[in-house]
C-alpha cells in the first residue's frame, strides 16, 4: 500500500531545518498503524507527505504502486480526493456549512449532484450516530461530535487509507477513547488502512503497530496486539 | 451551477457587512457615473437644442464706425450698408455664398380694434427662418411672392397676437399700422424675446417707410467654408473687398462687424468636447474607486479564507475550482451591486428628467435653456456596468491566483 524509500525533507525558513533524514517504511493494506514521537521529531511532516499535502526533497513515495513525486496540484488533489481520508487535530470543518454539507464536500469535488451526496452524507452521519445533528453548524457541536463529523467526511469517498493527525489532541480522554474506538472498528470491520500520528502512548497503544520516530529517522517499530495489558489505560480511560 | 451559487450565497451571508461595504462601493461608483453623465448630457442637450433649427453656415454683417483714417477720410466715419452691398456680396463671393438676405427695421405702432401696441417692424427676406432661431406656430412665413409683389403681409409673435386677438384665430385678419393694413399670415415663437418684432417683407418695408437703399445688416449663408482657417480667410477677403467698395481700411476692426455663426459653432463644439472629456475622466475615476474597493475586499477575503481553501484542497479541491469560486464570488457581488447602481442611476436621471427635464433661465431680454433631457443612453449604462464587472473579475483574479499557489499544508496552517 505505502512504500517509502529514503525520504528526505528539509525546510528552508531562514536556517535550513533537516526534518526527515531518510525514512524507509512499508505499510501493508489494512494495517492499523500509529506514528509516535516527540514534537519536532518529524512525525507530522511524514504524515503530510503521506497525505500528498507536502512535498519531499529526495527519495521515493509509492502509493498503491503510483509514484507520488512532483505531482501537479490538480493531480495531487485528485489522489487526495479518491484515495485518502484526513482527520485533523483541529477538525478543520468549514464553519459556515452544517454537518451534512461538511461531510458531503469531498463528493462535491467528485462532481456528484447535490441530492445524492447529501443523502450519502446523512447515511454516514447516521453510522456515526449524528443523524439528529446533521443540520447543525460546527459551532453548535461538541469536540467529540465535530471529530465524528470529520471522520464521516474522511470516510464518505471510501478511501483506502485514513490519515489522522493527532485526532484526539483537542479532545478529553473519554471522547478520545470513543474516537479511537471508531477508528478501531473501521479497521476491524472495513479493513481500512489507518495511520494515526500521536505523541500520546495511550493512543498509540490502541493501534497494532507503533512506529517510533526520533530526530527525523525511524527509531524502531513495535508490534502491539495486546491493547488492554498496557499500563497507560485504566478503567477504560486513557492516561 | 446551483452548487456554486449556494457556496457564494453562504460566504456572502457569513460576511454581510463586508459584502455590503464592497457592494456599496460598486453601487456608488456606477450610480455616480450615470448621474454625472446624465447631468453632463443635460448640459450638452441644452447646448444642442439652442442651435437646433439654425443654419450653422451663416454670416451677419453689421455696419460700424471707422477707426483708421483712409484715403483722406477721417476716422470715426459712419459706414452704412446699402442694398447694393448685399448684391455685391452675392455676386463677388458667389463661390462661397449660397443666398443673401438683409434686414431693415422701422419702429411703429400696431392697432386692432381698441388695442394699440408699439412695435418694431422688421423687413426680412424669406430665408430669415433658416438663419434665426424662430419657429412658426401657425400659418406661414414671408415668401418669395410677398417679396416680389411687395405684399402687405405680416408675421406676428405669439405674445403680440395674444394681446390683439385674445385666443381667436388671427390668420387672415387685417391689422393696422399707422394707416397701413397688413394681413396676418403667420404666428411665430422664439427664445422668449423681451420685445419681439413683427416681420413684413423686406421690399414692403423699404417701399412704405421710404428707407431707400439703406439696410441694417446683411445676412448670408455660406458653402465650402469647412474649417476655421477657411472662415478666417473668407472674412479677411470679404472685409478687404467691402473696404474697397465702401472706402475703409481692410484692417479696420470696427468699420464693419462680422458675426460668423460657424466659428462660434466651432468654439461651442470644442467647449462641448472639453466638457464631455471632463465628464468621462471624472466618471472613469469614480468607476476606478469602485474597482479598487472590490479588489481590496477580494484581497482581504482571500487572505481570510486561506485556511478554508486549505481544507478544501485537502479534501480534493482542484486549483481551478478554488479559482472559480473566488472569481465567481467577485463577479456576483459586482454584477449584483453594479446592477442596483445602474438601475438607481437611471431611475434618478429619469426622475430628474420628469421633474425638471427642460430647465430654462430667464436672463431678461431672452431666456436660455440650460438643462435638457439629463438622461444617459442605456447602452452606455450597460457598458459602464460591464466594465465594472470585468474589472471586478480581474480584481478577484490576482488574489485568487495567489491563493491557489499556496501549498495545501501551508494553507491549513494559516489561521
Amino acid at each position: 500500500m505505502i512504500q517509502l524509500n529514503n525520504i528526505h525533507k528539509t525546510y528552508n525558513n531562514g536556517t535550513p531545518l533537516h526534518v526527515l533524514k531518510g525514512i524507509n517504511l512499508t505499510i501493508q493494506k489494512g494495517e492499523f498503524v500509529s506514528i509516535m514521537g516527540a514534537s519536532g521529531s518529524g512525525k507530522s511532516t511524514l504524515l503530510n507527505i503521506l497525505g500528498i499535502l507536502d512535498s519531499y526533497d529526495s527519495g521515493e513515495y509509492l502509493l498503491n504502486n503510483v509514484l507520488i513525486k512532483n505531482l501537479s496540484e490538480t493531480k495531487a488533489a485528485y489522489y487526495r480526493n479518491r484515495m485518502i481520508g484526513f482527520i485533523f487535530q483541529s477538525f478543520n470543518l468549514i464553519p459556515f456549512k452544517n454537518a451534512m454539507e461538511n461531510v458531503a464536500l469531498p463528493l462535491f469535488y467528485q462532481g456528484m449532484n447535490r441530492k445524492k451526496r447529501n443523502a450519502l452524507a446523512l447515511e454516514y452521519l447516521d453510522k456515526l450516530g449524528l443523524k439528529e445533528w446533521a443540520h447543525h453548524m460546527p459551532n453548535e457541536l461538541s469536540g467529540g461530535q465535530k471529530q465524528r463529523v470529520a471522520i464521516a467526511r474522511a470516510l464518505i469517498t471510501k478511501p483506502q487509507m485514513i490519515l489522522a493527525d493527532e485526532p484526539t489532541g483537542a479532545l478529553d480522554s473519554k471522547t478520545s477513547i470513543e474516537v479511537m474506538q471508531i477508528l478501531k472498528e473501521l479497521h476491524d470491520n472495513e479493513q481500512l488502512t489507518i495511520i494515526v500520528v500521536t505523541h500520546e502512548s495511550g493512543i498509540a497503544n490502541q493501534t497494532n503497530k507503533i512506529i517510533h520516530i526520533k530526530d527525523g529517522i525511524i527509531e524502531y517499530i513495535e508490534n502491539n496486539f495486546n491493547h488492554t495489558a498496557y499500563h497507560f489505560e485504566k478503567d477504560g480511560y486513557i492516561k | 451551477m446551483l452548487d456554486l451559487f449556494q457556496e457564494i450565497y453562504a460566504t456572502i451571508i457569513r460576511n454581510k457587512l463586508r459584502t455590503i461595504l464592497t457592494g456599496f462601493a460598486v453601487t456608488w461608483g456606477i450610480f455616480m457615473l450615470i448621474v454625472l453623465l446624465g447631468a453632463g448630457n443635460g448640459l450638452l442637450h441644452a447646448f444642442e437644442g439652442q442651435n437646433q433649427n439654425i443654419k450653422m453656415n451663416s454670416i451677419k454683417i453689421f455696419p460700424g464706425f471707422t477707426s483708421i483714417p483712409f484715403h483722406g477720410w477721417q476716422q470715426g466715419r459712419k459706414i452704412t450698408l446699402k442694398e447694393q452691398d448685399r448684391l455685391f456680396t452675392q455676386q463677388t463671393f458667389h463661390e462661397n455664398v449660397i443666398s443673401t438676405g438683409a434686414n431693415i427695421s422701422h419702429t411703429s405702432t400696431l392697432s386692432f380694434k381698441k388695442e394699440i401696441q408699439s412695435i418694431e417692424l422688421q423687413g426680412v427676406f424669406p430665408n430669415y427662418t433658416e438663419l434665426e432661431n424662430i419657429q412658426m406656430k401657425k400659418g406661414r412665413f414671408i415668401n418669395q411672392r410677398d417679396m416680389e409683389e411687395k405684399r402687405k403681409t405680416i408675421v406676428l409673435h405669439e405674445k403680440t397676437a395674444n394681446i390683439f386677438f385674445n385666443g381667436k384665430n388671427p390668420i387672415g385678419q387685417y391689422i393696422n399700422s399707422q394707416g397701413v393694413a397688413y394681413k396676418v399670415i403667420g404666428i411665430y415663437t422664439d427664445l422668449n424675446m423681451f420685445t419681439p418684432p413683427a416681420f413684413i417683407p423686406f421690399t414692403t418695408l423699404q417701399l412704405i417707410y421710404q428707407k431707400g437703399d439703406t439696410i441694417d445688416n446683411i445676412i448670408f449663408t455660406t458653402k465650402g467654408l469647412t474649417n476655421e482657417a477657411k472662415n478666417e480667410q473668407f472674412q479677411h477677403d470679404y472685409k478687404a473687398a467691402l473696404g474697397e467698395l465702401k472706402q475703409f481700411a481692410s484692417d479696420d476692426g470696427s468699420a464693419i462687424w462680422i458675426w460668423n455663426r460657424f466659428t462660434q459653432y466651432l468654439q461651442q463644439q470644442s467647449a462641448k468636447q472639453i466638457l464631455r472629456i471632463a465628464i468621462w475622466v471624472i466618471g472613469i475615476f469614480t468607476l476606478l474607486s469602485g474597482i479598487v474597493g472590490v479588489s481590496n475586499i477580494m484581497l482581504i477575503t482571500v487572505r481570510e479564507r486561506t485556511h478554508e481553501f486549505g481544507i478544501r484542497k485537502a479534501l480534493g479541491a482542484k486549483p481551478s475550482s478554488i479559482l472559480w469560486l473566488i472569481i465567481s464570488e467577485s463577479i456576483t457581488i459586482t454584477s449584483f451591486f453594479g446592477y442596483i447602481g445602474m438601475v438607481a442611476g437611471i431611475g434618478v436621471t429619469e426622475y430628474i428628467n420628469q421633474l425638471m427635464g427642460k430647465q430654462t433661465v430667464d436672463i431678461g431680454i431672452t431666456s436660455m435653456t440650460v438643462f435638457e433631457n439629463p438622461t444617459v443612453d442605456i447602452s452606455i449604462a450597460i457598458q459602464a456596468t460591464l466594465t465594472l464587472i470585468i474589472a471586478g473579475t480581474l480584481a478577484g483574479l490576482f488574489p485568487a491566483l495567489k491563493a491557489i499557489k499556496i501549498k495545501p499544508i501551508e494553507a491549513l496552517r494559516a489561521n
